[in-house]
């Protein structure tokens, strides 16, 4: 069965090793931080100023001083540092980051990524998107596999506007993880029950399959 | 005034000299650390034509969203503009241009414009529609563009505290882009929410040094909040 947003997150935070900075995008990447493993430390880094995200806060501790990248309100976890735009944006391009997550329109066989504009539809805006797929150290894309229409989002060339070119190298989808390399995608994992049949049809760019490919574990 | 005194007492006096099509760079992160009082004088004026440099443009009726109310931006400058209906049906019209800039690279711009640096190299935006028409050059293998800075006519900033030097000093994630913004405009004016006395502020803690403020005023704030959400709590 394809993967919930959650299992996804869920898949995604077994990334991360213990002690890194990540940063993580709007919807998907951002449930990630719900399912850190216990066992390890990360710090969360928001690009409107803050390394160390606390929780949301309680009615009590609501301050419009204190948002996230998102906009939302949120609290500073003990250990945090609060910083101006620029010198945020110094620890993402200089590669300070070890990990940022963010969604995406279309990822191609390069690792280039569209996910921020649609020709026709209205521009919102990058935010710090561009700055983050130029800077981060590792950068993961959450996204389904393919669209609503069945059109596969891994492509041999994205066709939407980029937000960065040869960046991505691991991409976790609701059927799959895969890193991207060599001009292609390779399949890594498979979400329990799927068939990589699927897997295969709803990949348009080049697809490679070495040996067997386990079943993530998901928990 | 006299000296290093930087206080004004009326928003008239703290936007004194504001024309059409000047720009104006303002700080603020959404609707969090942003000078309400300020733009507030600035609707009030009627200015016309204005360039406004500032990572988002408010919401529908409040932060830098009123200013689009009387059509008096002709340009905007961010990295982000998705909260407003207003912007949007101005945009489409061809009311309002609007120069869609990377969040850090927009930063960077007011960074170096306060610092004298013209222009500078950044990988973020090469290959996209950002790097279109700009040079481009490889420093060890890597493709970079080149950026120029921004500076403003008029730099509006909110800052928790100033001294009536024009030290200031930030709360929390208000900082954002405002001490960056501070250092780019010709006249630079701060909205504060409390002005303490000259020695108040311990000199190591101060965030934006007087010498880049030219007028400070005592503001008050709705602090208006975009997105609440709270957890359940223990």
């Amino acid at each position: 069965m394809a993967l919930s947003r959650d299992q996804i997150a869920m898949r995604v935070a077994q990334e991360f090793e213990d002690g890194n900075y990540v940063n993580l995008g709007i919807g998907i990447p951002t449930l990630a931080a719900n399912y850190v493993p216990k066992h390890i430390e990360v710090m969360l880094q928001s690009e409107n100023g803050l390394l160390g995200m606390g929780p949301y806060p309680t009615e009590d501790q609501v301050d419009a001083d204190m948002i996230n990248a998102g906009k939302e309100t949120v609290t500073a976890a003990a250990g945090a540092s609060i910083f101006d735009s620029a010198e945020s944006f110094a620890m993402i391009r200089g590669g300070h980051v070890d990990f940022t997550v963010l969604g995406a329109f279309e990822v191609d066989v390069s690792g280039s990524i569209a996910s921020w504009m649609i020709p026709g539809k209205l521009i919102k805006g990058m935010g710090g998107a561009m700055d983050l797929v130029a800077g981060a150290k590792n950068i993961i894309v959450t996204m389904t596999h393919a669209d609503k229409h069945g059109n596969s989002k891994l492509l041999p060339a994205c066709t939407l506007p980029l937000t960065g070119v040869n960046c991505i190298t691991r991409i976790i989808t609701d059927l799959a993880v895969l890193e991207v390399k060599d001009k292609a995608f390779h399949l890594r994992e498979r979400a329990p029950g799927v068939d990589i049949k699927e897997i295969i049809e709803k990949t348009a760019g080049k697809l490679v399959i070495d040996g067997d490919i386990p079943e993530m574990t998901i928990n | 005034m006299a000296g290093f005194d930087k206080v004004v007492t009326s928003y008239a006096d703290a936007m004194h000299g504001l024309e059409d099509n000047m720009t104006i760079i303002a700080g603020g992160f959404g609707l969090c650390g942003i000078p309400e009082g300020l733009i507030a004088e600035v609707k009030r004026m009627g200015t016309k034509g204005l360039t406004v440099v500032s990572n988002n443009c408010g919401v529908d009726g409040f932060g830098l969203g009123v200013l689009l109310e009387d059509k008096q931006i002709k340009k905007m400058v961010s990295s982000y503009v998705g909260e407003n209906a207003l912007f949007e049906k101005q945009l489409l019209n061809g009311e309002l241009e609007v120069e869609l800039t990377p969040q850090g690279t927009l930063a960077e711009k007011m960074r170096a414009g306060g610092a004298g640096i013209p222009a500078f190299y950044t990988a973020t935006g090469f290959g996209t529609p950002v790097g279109e028409g700009k040079e481009s050059r490889q420093f060890n293998g890597r493709d970079y563009i080149l950026e120029e800075a921004i500076t403003g006519d008029f730099a509006i900033i909110k800052a928790w505290k100033a001294d009536r030097y024009g030290n200031c000093m930030y709360r929390h994630t208000a900082m954002n882009f405002n001490p960056m913004a501070a250092t780019a405009g010709k006249i630079t004016v701060v909205e504060v929410e409390e002005i303490v006395e000259v020695g108040e502020l311990e000199p190591s803690q101060i965030h934006t040094p007087g010498i880049y403020v030219d007028r400070v005023i005592q503001g008050s704030f709705e602090k208006r909040i975009e997105r609440l959400v709270t957890s359940k709590g223990a």
